[in-house]
């Protein structure tokens, strides 16, 4: 097998894997795993041909399912010795393709460890393989008083490896942060098959934060083979305020409006009108239709804490301009408030056959400017788009819908994306708050980072992935990519064109 | 700014294309952390100021060189904070300086450590380029977390030029309250009460008293004050007795480093029994951060660490042949080494002040 190209090693090209030798890797793997755990005819690679971004499939060479951390060992060494890339996957229920296969790689499923290997309510930790779902972590230490914070949208399905690999948030990491605050340690297995441990039970580790390095790199550094998790007590009482404007401007102040009362709410969401219409079919959240927007403040702790803080929160609501302000009287409606934003997506997939999820994140001011620039776009591209948010943090999931087997939509949705990724970053913001890059924002990233950036980016893949075989052509783009692509961001916020209007 | 970052960056080249080292250095309050390193002095404070600040986006962008104290100011006059309350060990401590240190205050446990605060840096790598990552947005995973990697590491990647950090508002109301405990009480209570929803935001435990320090809006405080007991310790004595351990002007820290003493700062997991080593402890972060002043050899106080599960650094005083920092794994270290290379190829940041050789 020929070595690695230096053009390659320096990211301004993707490496050429098709000279891999299927048969030989086949034989390789046979002899470290078990018939069960070893796939390579078609018809049972066929379910890993694509992640929670299903417009792009590609059917996998080789599926491994181990189920020891000697077997990751085993498997990485024999891709690392034939230079053969390496794929890992959760649940696959990623939204940006981080674990689509690769077309001559491993696909190495991380669903055989599913355990939790150890739960200390004394310490607050419990120590978990990555295949085990996130919720699964707080039901099994509720008796215990205390749950895993983080709690993306998918948390009944995606695993905890999974959410490292993206580093992954959901609606209440405004108060209790993302996967980087809530993981102690990861232990992993880098390409070379050497078990290393980022991070510590203590509260830092020496040298270089790895941990942080590794928490959101979507699969590029290490293999994660064991998590240990901070378990947070659980809040004696949370209650919900649903808030609704006829504006959506005056709903964006609002936020900012609670923030700047020195409150931080354990969630504060937002929805227009279109996605409200939308669940309120579905889940019948209550929500009132004829709002442009409603908000979704959330306050927890002890019911003295609470009280008080609804009482600022609704004082705040009511100044800032809403019409309707409701306080949750018993869990089973507070409930009922966030069924509805929860329900966002599959409201989405009913509405429209299909639907695209973005995931930019702008300063929270620049809200209102954001929502009316999309009012825009739906005109330009002909498609309509509906709007949920975690507005206590800026982070954006407009769902833009359309029909993949009408001609040209899918294309049209997928420039309706970019143009809402690059206003993203024009507004100060990022192309990706919590989804992750995968191939979905790849090209994106080209505006977002200049090109000295982005071959930092890829010296640090290289300092743990020298043979850069895990996850190839994902999450970083090549320097030539972003040539092609021709919007690499220059210097000093300057876009190409200034002059052009963008919308 | 523009033609200062300019004027680094062209001395960066230079030191580089000549090997110079260059040892990056705010207002030196942190100067005995770490290992010892030589070199042209780059001194950060010419870059100096608020960038940008909206209290309401939480988010302020600081030059490296901003004293941290000017920083503290202009937070506290919106009623924010930075919610990591780093130690300042001198009126000249920096923003660059906390962040490169990374080292946190008393409310670590409860809010976090400053890696946890930074959302986004600029700095100027060993080849001269400016390079920018992370943002000003809370929530942001394009790319590798490069922020995160600055924090702690002492200046070895780059001069930070700027840093973004989110704030959070200062607490409605606070109290403090004293416990008499010895080590073993202090540390099962501390975990226990970690598992509770109270809303604990410091704790010192030294010579048989626990100090604990409750935050939080005043009705949530006062519920935790009846419900903790001990004896309520008043104002002003409760706000600089933290500020006295933050700042180690505490007793214990006195003279903690004459006649050849040395100071020991061993983070363990929160419930770590006794460590097992004679001398006098300070315990702060719910049992997760144990002073030292001992007599046993480093290599001693390592391994109990270790045998923890966690690690013991240098951190004043003693013999610069015993290195600062805890030895890493083979593998990891070679990792991290790459990682100095991939930033510093030529070597000239800080050589020598996090392990040997860099």
């Amino acid at each position: 097998m020929s070595a690695i190209s230096e053009a390659v090693l320096a990211g301004e090209q993707e490496g050429d894997y098709s000279a891999v030798d299927k048969a030989r890797v086949v034989e390789a793997l046979s002899r470290v795993l078990p018939a069960g755990s070893l796939m390579y005819e078609s018809e049972d690679l066929k379910p890993y041909e694509c992640d929670g971004l299903s417009a792009y499939r590609q059917m996998p060479m080789v599926v491994v399912l181990p189920t020891t951390e000697d077997q990751v060992v085993s498997i990485l060494k024999i891709c690392h010795e034939l230079q053969v890339p390496v794929v890992a996957r959760g649940a696959g229920t990623g939204l940006s393709g981080g674990a689509t296969p690769h077309a001559f790689g491993v696909l190495l499923s991380l669903a055989r460890f599913n355990r939790i290997l150890s739960v200390d309510p004394h310490s607050r930790l419990a120590v978990v393989q990555p295949g085990v779902r996130n919720l699964a972590i707080s039901e099994a230490v509720a008796v215990h008083e205390l749950y895993y914070a983080p709690d993306p949208s998918s948390q009944i399905a995606c695993t905890i490896g999974g959410n490292v690999a993206e580093n992954s948030g959901g609606v209440h990491c405004l108060k209790y942060g993302l996967t980087v605050h809530n993981v102690l340690k990861v232990r992993g297995v880098t390409i070379a098959g050497e078990i290393v441990e980022f991070g510590s039970l203590a509260p830092d580790a020496p040298g270089y934060d790895l941990l942080a390095a590794v928490i959101g790199s979507e699969g590029m550094l290490a293999v994660v083979t064991e998590v240990v998790v901070k378990l947070t007590p659980k809040p004696q009482l949370a209650q919900c305020v649903l808030a609704a404007f006829d504006d959506v401007v005056k709903a964006g102040d609002a936020v900012a409006a609670i923030i700047a009362a020195g409150i931080i709410p354990a969630g504060l969401e937002m929805m227009d009108q279109p996605a409200t219409v939308a669940v309120e079919d579905f889940v019948h959240a209550g929500y009132p239709l004829d709002a442009k927007a409603i908000l979704l403040c959330e306050s927890d702790g002890t019911p003295e804490e609470v009280a008080d803080e609804i009482a600022r929160m609704r004082q705040v609501l009511e100044a800032g301009g809403a019409t309707e302000v409701r306080v949750s009287r018993d869990e089973a409606e507070r409930m009922r408030f966030w069924a509805g934003r929860k329900a966002a997506f599959p409201a989405a997939g009913r509405l429209s056959p299909d639907y695209y999820c973005m995931d930019g994140t702008i300063p929270r001011k620049r809200v209102g400017e954001m929502l009316e620039a999309i009012q825009s776009m739906e005109r330009k591209y002909d498609l309509r788009c509906i709007n949920v948010f975690h507005a206590g943090d800026g982070n954006l999931h407009p769902l833009i819908l359309f029909d993949a087997n009408q001609p040209g939509e899918l294309e049209r949705a997928e420039e309706f994306g970019a143009d809402i990724l690059e206003l993203s970053v024009e507004l100060g913001g990022t192309v990706t708050g919590e989804h992750g890059v995968g191939i979905e924002k790849i090209n994106q990233m080209c505006s977002q980072f200049t090109r000295p950036e982005l071959a930092m980016f890829f010296r640090v893949k290289a300092a743990f992935d020298p043979a850069g075989l895990l996850n190839p052509g994902k999450a970083i783009p090549t320097l030539n990519r972003c040539a092609e692509y021709g919007r690499i961001r220059v210097s000093g916020g300057q876009l190409p064109h200034p002059e052009l209007p963008r919308f | 700014m523009k033609e200062v970052i300019e004027r680094w960056q062209a001395r960066v080249r230079q030191a580089a294309s000549a090997g110079t080292p260059l040892r990056i250095q705010g207002g030196g309050s942190k100067d005995f952390y770490g290992g010892s390193c030589a070199g042209e002095s780059f001194d950060t404070r010419e870059l100096s100021g608020v960038v940008s600040y909206e209290p309401t986006e939480l988010v302020v962008t600081v030059h490296g060189g901003t004293p941290l104290v000017e920083l503290e100011n202009v937070l506290a006059g919106q009623g924010q904070m930075l919610a990591f309350e780093p130690p300042h060990f001198g009126p000249g401590a920096t923003v660059g300086g906390a962040v490169a240190t990374g080292l946190s205050g008393p409310r670590r446990l409860a809010a976090g450590a400053v890696r946890d605060f930074v959302l986004g840096v600029r700095i100027i790598d060993g080849r001269g380029d400016l390079l920018s990552f992370g943002g000003q947005v809370m929530k942001n995973v394009a790319g590798y977390d490069v922020s995160r990697l600055v924090c702690g590491s002492l200046g070895t990647l780059g001069p930070i030029v700027d840093v973004s950090l989110k704030v959070l508002p200062r607490p409605a109301l606070e109290a403090s309250l004293r416990f008499a405990m010895n080590e073993a009480e202090a540390v099962e209570a501390l975990n226990r009460w970690g598992g509770q929803p109270l809303p604990i935001s410091a704790s010192a435990w030294h010579g048989g008293v626990l100090m604990v320090r409750l935050s939080g809006a005043p009705a949530a405080v006062a519920s935790a004050v009846t419900r903790l007991g001990g004896e309520t310790v008043p104002d002003p004595e409760a706000t600089s007795f933290w500020i006295s351990v933050r700042e180690q002007q505490h007793a214990f820290f006195a003279d903690s480093t004459e006649n050849g003493g040395v100071l020991w700062r061993l983070a363990v997991p929160t419930a770590a029994p006794w460590l097992g080593l004679d001398g006098d402890q300070l315990i702060e972060w719910g049992g997760g951060l144990r002073w030292l002043r001992t007599a046993a050899s480093a290599e001693r106080v390592r391994e109990r660490a270790i045998a923890l599960g966690g690690h013991a650094t240098r951190f004043r005083g003693g013999e610069a042949s015993v290195p600062a920092f805890q030895p890493l794994s083979p593998a990891l270290m070679q990792i991290q080494r790459q990682l100095k290379q991939a930033f510093d190829p030529a070597g000239i940041f800080n050589p020598g002040r996090l392990y040997n050789g860099f």
